[in-house]
């Protein structure tokens, strides 16, 4: 295998030479007749001592030169002058490149310019810097990226390309045409030829415009296809924009089958969207798919303990200020045990005194939730608290020219299905969830049979409490963490438990995927706030048919229960 | 049923003496003797009386047929909308923008007509229908549903929350042409006469006490008649009422129908007084407070949660002014001990000690009611 990667980036580097060379010549003729191509190190030297009392218009010149040589060498001087680090020193007239050129720095740490090798530092007064404007920078930034677009780091030649393309000219043409006959990388190579296809367009052979049509219809990005929608417009004096009948006619067909596939993937993304929303539904609703589903018991204060998670994640986050992302992932068990903590002293010190009355429950629950909203004031103030996001959870993912996904929403979609799947498998396959299930199921019969239905009550709802804590630490990703972090979701996860099916996991998933999913669907038509009532009309109307849910519980135990 | 009557006989006096003394206080006795009663306090005095018709309106249907609606706050707050719409269109010219028919805020929207739900609401016998009738036919369609699918218990309580929050939103929204977030305010007056005068207060505290007794007449008029007895039996075992052959349904939604329109009437009459009605009042938690009230004074009693509405709104207007950090420890931990403690309200406790001592309920409600008169009347000067 490694023997096999090597021989790869052997023609790889070989081919790289040949595209150096075709640079070489290609350039050559343009500019460099009056001066010879460098030959060797000396000569970069010299050329570079120039720039010491060289014109804007010269810099340009010299930079041309030394880049012409193609020796990627040559790409950290260039990159240097384009940020201001190239600075010449008084005292023998030498270039150097300075590793930072910070305004609080007195001595400035110097870099050979040819060797790279570290030569020494001076004091800045020594030193001066040799200037750019704006348009030796352009220049800078397209020599630049030429050396980049045959860098070992796809990212790097992707932006080098979508440089290149910023500013096209023959050269450049030519080199991103040599470019993509040898690009391994996919992405890099669908830019290259969009690049090339956009310019194609404009060529006066129409054969070659037809061509560029039939390679841009693959690609979905906004900007081909209002290129392509703008050859079908007519100009000022009623000629159409394209004078070609045929190259129109595939023009329009071409942004037909872009708008199609746009069209699709634009379904796609708001189905993505709207998992997403339902993965945050699931997450809120599934610990009181335990606490109300499974115990019947209307936990008002459910929100609060997700509050409890959020402000949980802040602590964590205060605690470790230089880990923030390690701190997201420990807050994950903190959470649970301080709601889950939470959640037993609650059932311990009210809830068990009230089994049977659920409208109680309600009430006092209630009252609970209230106190720990003040507690949270005082302790933390009534203001916002701002939690971080870490790094590897921002950003998108580039899927292609028309659906790109955010990483955030795709670790809720994960995370919420990793949190249900490891609720399911402590309800079926564990002694804790056989408890759980027999308590629920006939609390009587399982007291006979020796078990501590006391302790197993305070521990499911432990558990139910303890996942609204994770669920909280979610929260945090995705709004503000205040003291009404959980009003504002507790009607949510009520609804979404009562439109699953009380007392079925399942059908919290499925319900909160679902409901997320309306709701994305609708938003577009009716705004966001009208596709909520929307949502909770519907399942009012809903409930009204179906008084059980999506999956209504059978059998004896439903009966008992209702 | 008997020491029923006279407690219930002792809380009407109680309001006919409010009726009577709060105006002699506030308009006879001059402001510099201690017995002065300030407008201020009397306005809260009216405040306290309409939560107290919704506490009547929640108990009616919680205490004695058994629905725990959590969406009493939007009747309530519907009829408030109605009075409010009725008290912008008074405001004519003398608002901001001076549009003699368009309310300010849709001046300011750009609206350039008069929505066609607005029309009618320059008269005031046209609002009142509305105040009554509007939550009626809401909680009309939504009981027909709701009953006949036999939605009971939590379920029912869940989706009233829902409805109601629903509702909250929808009346955030500014397009809908209730005045989005700000709601309703600046009003001028009422059939003519002036919101701000003392004397319009007066007679708005009068037209409260008198609402407030007619509503608990009504209400125990209801509760005493053979629809109550099979309220109670409703509460008590729905499935046995419903096989000796009674219509469950229909008994539930006119009681809740009836329910709903008394909370919209109490909504009605809190918004001139208060001067303000804005989409914050749908607030789920209005609801369940006003539960809480019932469940203070006594559920199942009227007079008590009545009671239990004042009572608990004076220890809310006092804790917010005197520790405000205070309040929501001393509400969560009333929800957490009446529950508890109390299953059956202060009522509970009273009738208690009333069979130890051989007294009557009365005079327990005589000393709340004196309490609270009194230390209104010296606090809130």
């Amino acid at each position: 295998m490694r023997q096999l990667q090597y021989e790869n980036q052997n023609v790889l580097g070989t081919k790289l030479q040949v595209t150096w060379l075709l640079l070489a010549v290609i350039l050559c003729p343009a500019r460099a007749l009056a001066q010879p191509p460098l030959s060797d190190v000396g000569d970069v030297r010299l050329v570079l001592g120039e720039l010491r009392e060289a014109s804007f218009v010269e810099k340009e010149r010299i930079v041309e030169r030394l880049s012409a040589r193609g020796d990627p060498s040559i790409r950290p001087v260039l990159s240097a002058l384009l940020e201001d680090r190239l600075f010449v020193r008084e005292s023998d007239h030498l270039i150097f490149i300075v590793k930072s050129a910070d305004d609080s720095l007195t001595s400035l740490e110097l870099i050979d310019p040819v060797s790279l090798a570290g030569a020494g530092s001076a004091s800045r007064d020594d030193l001066t810097k040799i200037g750019t404007n704006n348009q030796l920078r352009k220049r800078l930034r397209a020599l630049v990226a030429r050396f980049d677009l045959s860098g070992p780091d796809a990212a790097v030649r992707l932006a080098a390309v979508e440089e290149i393309l910023r500013s096209l000219d023959a050269e450049s043409l030519a080199l991103l045409r040599a470019r993509s006959t040898v690009e391994p990388d996919a992405g890099v190579r669908e830019q290259i030829e969009i690049g090339l296809g956009l310019a194609a367009l404009d060529s006066g052979d129409s054969r070659a415009r037809l061509d560029a049509i039939a390679a841009l219809t693959r690609t979905l990005r906004p900007q081909v296809r209002n290129r392509l929608a703008g050859l079908l417009e007519r100009t000022a004096d009623g000629g159409f924009a394209e004078s070609d009948e045929r190259v129109r006619q595939a023009a329009a067909q071409a942004v037909h089958a872009i708008d199609r596939w746009r069209t699709f993937y634009g379904v796609v993304e708001t189905l993505f969207f709207g998992l997403s929303v339902g993965s945050v539904l699931v997450l809120v609703a599934v610990g009181l798919a335990i606490t109300f589903g499974v115990m019947g018991v209307i936990n008002m204060a459910h929100g609060e303990l997700m509050m409890l998670g959020a402000y949980t994640t802040y602590v964590m986050q205060l605690a470790m200020p230089n880990h923030i992302g390690a701190a997201i992932v420990l807050a994950i068990p903190a959470a649970f045990l301080v709601a889950g903590v939470t959640g037993v002293i609650l059932e311990r010190t009210i809830i068990r005194f009230l089994y049977g009355r659920p409208l109680e429950t309600l009430l006092a629950t209630f009252g609970v939730s209230l106190v720990l909203q003040q507690l949270v004031r005082s302790v933390f103030s009534a203001n916002n608290r701002s939690v971080e996001t870490p790094a590897w959870m921002s950003g998108t993912l580039q899927i292609n020219g028309a659906l790109s996904i955010t990483v955030n929403r795709l670790c809720i979609i994960l995370f919420s299905l990793i949190v249900f799947a490891i609720l399911l498998f402590v309800l079926k396959r564990t002694r804790l969830g056989l408890d759980i299930r027999a308590v629920s199921q006939n609390r009587a019969m399982a007291q006979a049979m020796g078990i501590r239905t006391g302790w197993v009550d305070a521990m499911t709802f432990g558990l139910g409490s303890g996942i609204a804590g994770i669920a909280g630490v979610a929260l945090s990703q995705f709004t503000n963490v205040g003291p009404n972090l959980g009003q504002s979701y507790i009607i949510d996860s009520f609804m979404v438990v009562v439109f699953g099916g009380v007392g079925n996991l399942w059908g919290t998933l499925v319900g909160g995927l679902s409901m997320g999913v309306v709701d994305q669907l609708l938003e577009p038509y009716a705004g966001a706030v009208l596709a909520k009532i929307f949502v909770l009309v519907a399942l009012i109307v809903f409930i009204q048919r179906w008084p059980r849910g999506l999956f209504p519980q059978t059998g004896r135990a439903a009966e008992t229960q209702a | 049923m008997i020491e029923q009557d006279r407690a219930g006989a002792a809380f009407l006096v109680l309001v006919v003496a409010v009726a009577i003394a709060a105006p002699v206080l506030n308009q006879f006795v001059p402001a510099s003797s201690p017995f002065h009663l300030s407008t201020y306090s009397l306005t809260l005095i009216g405040k306290y009386m309409c939560y107290a018709m919704l506490a009547l309106a929640v108990d009616l249907i919680w205490g004695y047929a058994g629905i725990l609606s959590l969406g009493h706050a939007a009747f309530f707050a519907l009829g408030g909308y109605a009075m409010g719409m009725y008290l912008m269109r008074q405001i004519g010219p003398r608002g901001v923008y001076g549009d003699p028919i368009l309310p300010d805020f849709m001046v300011f929207l750009n609206w350039q007509k008069l929505p066609w739900f607005w029309v009618g609401f320059n008269h005031f016998w046209f609002a009142l229908i509305v105040i009554a009738a509007v939550p009626a036919a809401l909680a009309l369609v939504f009981g027909w549903f709701a009953f006949r699918s036999r939605v009971t218990g939590v379920y029912f309580s869940i989706m009233t929350q829902a409805l109601s929050y629903a509702l909250m939103l929808a009346f955030f929204r500014n397009d809908m042409g209730f005045g989005g977030n700000n709601g309703f305010t600046d009003f001028k007056d009422i059939l003519g006469f002036d919101l701000h005068a003392d004397r319009t207060r007066v007679v708005l505290v009068v037209v409260t006490a008198a609402a407030l007794a007619a509503s608990y007449l009504a209400c125990r008029a209801i509760v005493a008649s053979r629809a109550g007895r099979l309220f109670r039996a409703i509460r008590d075992a729905e499935s046995r009422a419903r096989f000796l052959g009674y219509r469950v349904e229909s008994y539930k939604l006119w009681v809740f129908v009836f329910s709903a329109s008394l909370a919209g009437i109490a909504g009605a009459l809190y918004v001139p007084q208060v001067g303000i009605i804005n989409p914050s009042e749908f607030a789920p938690i209005n609801s369940i407070e006003a539960v809480i009230w019932v469940a203070v004074g006594g559920r199942g009693t009227l007079f008590g949660a009545a009671m239990g509405a004042v009572l608990v709104n004076y220890a809310k207007t006092y804790f917010t002014g005197a520790l405000p950090e205070l309040w929501l420890y001393a509400l969560g931990a009333l929800f957490v001990l009446v529950t508890l403690f109390l299953p059956r309200g202060l009522v509970g406790l009273g009738a208690r000690r009333r069979r130890a001592v051989h007294g009557a309920a009365a005079p327990v409600i005589w000393a709340l009611g004196s309490h609270v008169g009194v230390s209104l009347g010296s606090k809130l000067k």
